[in-house]
């Protein structure tokens, strides 16, 4: 490798793909420079499957295209996967025992669009089991670290795209998908420095994925820059007659809406979102950020959301409802783990038993309560009370739109990064509340983009988020565009692993 | 409202979880807490509200009515934790 190519792992995407382009660097030398930063970041744990011969394999196809001209934009790019996607011949377990051993015999739609692109893999990325958690905590793998470090405490990268968050913010790769049904996106984003969107509910295929909570999950990029971001949901996001849910509505260039120019947007700041007990330095880096877009020429307008109280119970409601129901095809008949039975077990033994063996204790929770809340008797108290609430959770948004409002600017979390291992003794509904200025958006189906604005008192990233109108994904990535820009946040984690 | 024990060994089985019964107290428990905290909603008024069914006002697509995929036994078996002679192989079903 030249010397010039040295550090190519901690470049964007934009700048690797004009470098590519222009011949600068070769996709196989880019992606080796990644590899050699995964070696180095075991520490991490983020990857939690390595693919480097398949990853070289793509770079050479890469390189090939590039020098043949035919170069989309994540030509050459490598990138890490969420271990939620299905990819062919490589372990896709979603974190979970009891997919130990699952290699899909098919390619979702996402990473066949990224490797249609040009893009690499490098491997599988960790996360929370099945999606569900907001600290990696819950992953069979062991958690994933985030980068960031102010004392001798290990912190979570966020959940559930924690090991995706912690790949990117450690420049073991360019870029990652995540996923996101209710903050799995946005908040290790959050944590970690770096950005994630949520798109519109629809915009990008959920086929291939291992599905959670089906009306509320969404894919999406998590990435060094807004710009980034741009570039990559370009590629993953359109339509999939596979998702019957999947929109059949053109995509735009999400980069050439990056152009800086806010004046007289309306920016609406809901004043739900300031919350008891919020610590000051979030309500400060909000306050900043409001200053921000207002300096950029947007009108900031205060606008009420008055259902959002209610978001989180309404989210623990529906989700581990679909969830329980998305999961009971894991019996160990068809693929991953059965347990071992004994004499004289029958088919409800086998079922009882491997799915103790293989969900581990959130994910039982989950399953448990979306059983309770579907059962006979109990469903219109709670599952169907929880989806009118969801509808006026809805209705709030379509008002402030219907009003002028173009997008709306919340803090992203409720704190900056948390140390590993401090909520395990915690009532698991305090986990939840990590999640509490983000659901609301998988609620109501909207894009919703976390951007990293500056430090704590401590050093620690954090992150507003801003959402957007359905569908908008351009002009969001816009304001976006322009809370990075003036937030100039350039801090990068430093280099203990 | 709280989950007794009863309930949480009845939720287990609905769920095909096999829960030891020493367990069952702390699962009682927790599935207590998470439900307290559902009970919010109670407060929202609903009148007149449709649960929602899609975030998207959306028709889902149709399709015409034919074969697109099959012929591939090998690959759907591929990954099963115990295939014989092109079946799934499951523990007696029927005494």
């Amino acid at each position: 490798m030249s010397a010039k190519v040295t550090g190519a792992n901690s470049w964007t995407i934009a700048a690797a793909r004009d470098a590519l382009r222009k011949g600068e660097i070769s996709a196989v030398d880019l992606t080796m420079s990644c590899l050699a930063a995964i070696d180095a970041g075991d520490a991490l744990n983020a990857f939690v499957h390595k693919t480097p011969e398949i990853a070289l394999e793509q770079a050479r196809a890469a390189d090939a295209r590039l020098k043949g001209g035919d170069a989309p934009a994540m030509c050459g790019i490598p990138l890490g996967i969420k271990d939620l996607f299905c990819t062919r011949g490589v372990p896709s377990q979603a974190a979970s025992n009891i997919l130990r051993g699952f290699r899909p015999e098919y390619e979702s739609t996402v990473t066949a669009k990224l490797f249609e692109a040009g893009a690499v893999m490098l491997g599988k990325l960790n996360m929370d089991e099945f999606a569900m958690g907001s600290s990696n905590e819950t992953s069979c793998y062991g958690n994933a670290v985030n980068p960031w470090k102010v004392d001798d405490r290990l912190l979570t990268p966020g959940g559930s795209s924690g090991g995706s968050a912690a790949a990117v913010a450690a420049d073991l790769c360019l870029g990652a998908t995540g996923t996101d049904t209710g903050g799995s996106i946005r908040q290790p984003a959050a944590f970690t420095g770096i950005v994630g969107i949520k798109p519109t509910y629809g915009r990008v295929s959920r086929w291939g994925i291992v599905a959670f909570a089906s009306s509320l999950d969404q894919a999406g990029p998590m990435t060094k820059t807004v710009r980034d971001a741009a570039i990559m949901l370009g590629a993953m996001a359109g339509h999939d007659p596979k998702d019957s849910t999947s929109a059949d509505i053109p995509v735009p260039d999400f980069e050439a809406a990056l152009t800086g120019d806010i004046r007289g947007k309306v920016i609406g700041i809901p004043k739900e979102y300031r919350m008891d007990g919020m610590p000051g330095e979030i309500e400060a880096l909000w306050a900043r950020g409001i200053e921000m877009m207002r300096d950029a020429g947007a009108e900031v307008r205060d606008i009420s959301l008055p259902h959002t109280k209610y978001a989180l119970p309404a989210y623990y409601v529906i989700a581990p409802a679909e969830a329980s129901s998305n999961l009971a095809r894991y019996d160990g008949v068809r693929y991953g783990h059965r347990a071992k039975l004994a004499a004289g077990d029958g088919i409800t033994e086998m079922y009882e038993k491997t799915r103790a063996e293989g969900f581990g204790p959130e994910v039982q929770r989950r399953i448990m309560v979306g059983t309770y809340v579907l059962s006979a008797g109990f469903y219109d108290a709670y599952y169907n009370r929880a989806r009118k609430v969801r509808a006026l959770i809805k209705r709030d948004f379509e008002t402030v739109f219907a009003q002028g409002v173009d997008a709306i600017l919340t803090p992203a979390t409720p704190s900056a990064a948390f140390g590993l291992g401090e909520m395990a003794d915690a009532d698991p509904v305090k986990m939840y509340l990590n999640d509490v200025f983000t659901v609301t958006v998988n609620l109501a189906g909207l894009p919703g983009i976390s951007v990293p604005v500056g430090l704590d008192g401590q050093g620690l990233p954090l992150g507003l988020q801003l959402i957007g109108r359905p569908w908008e994904e351009a002009d969001l990535l816009n304001y976006a565009h322009v809370l990075e820009s003036r937030a100039g946040f350039v801090a990068k984690a430093g280099k203990w692993w | 409202m709280a989950i007794d024990i009863d309930t949480a060994r009845k939720v287990a089985r609905l769920a095909r979880i096999r829960v030891e019964d020493a367990d069952l107290p702390k699962l009682a428990e927790q599935l207590s807490g998470i439900l307290g905290f559902m009970e919010q909603l109670n407060e929202v008024d609903v009148t007149g509200v449709e649960p929602m069914v899609s975030v998207t006002p959306m028709r889902l697509k149709r399709r015409a009515d034919v074969v697109t995929d099959g012929n591939i036994q090998a690959q759907v078996l591929k990954n099963a934790p115990d295939a014989r002679e092109g079946f799934f192989a499951v523990p007696k079903v029927v005494e």
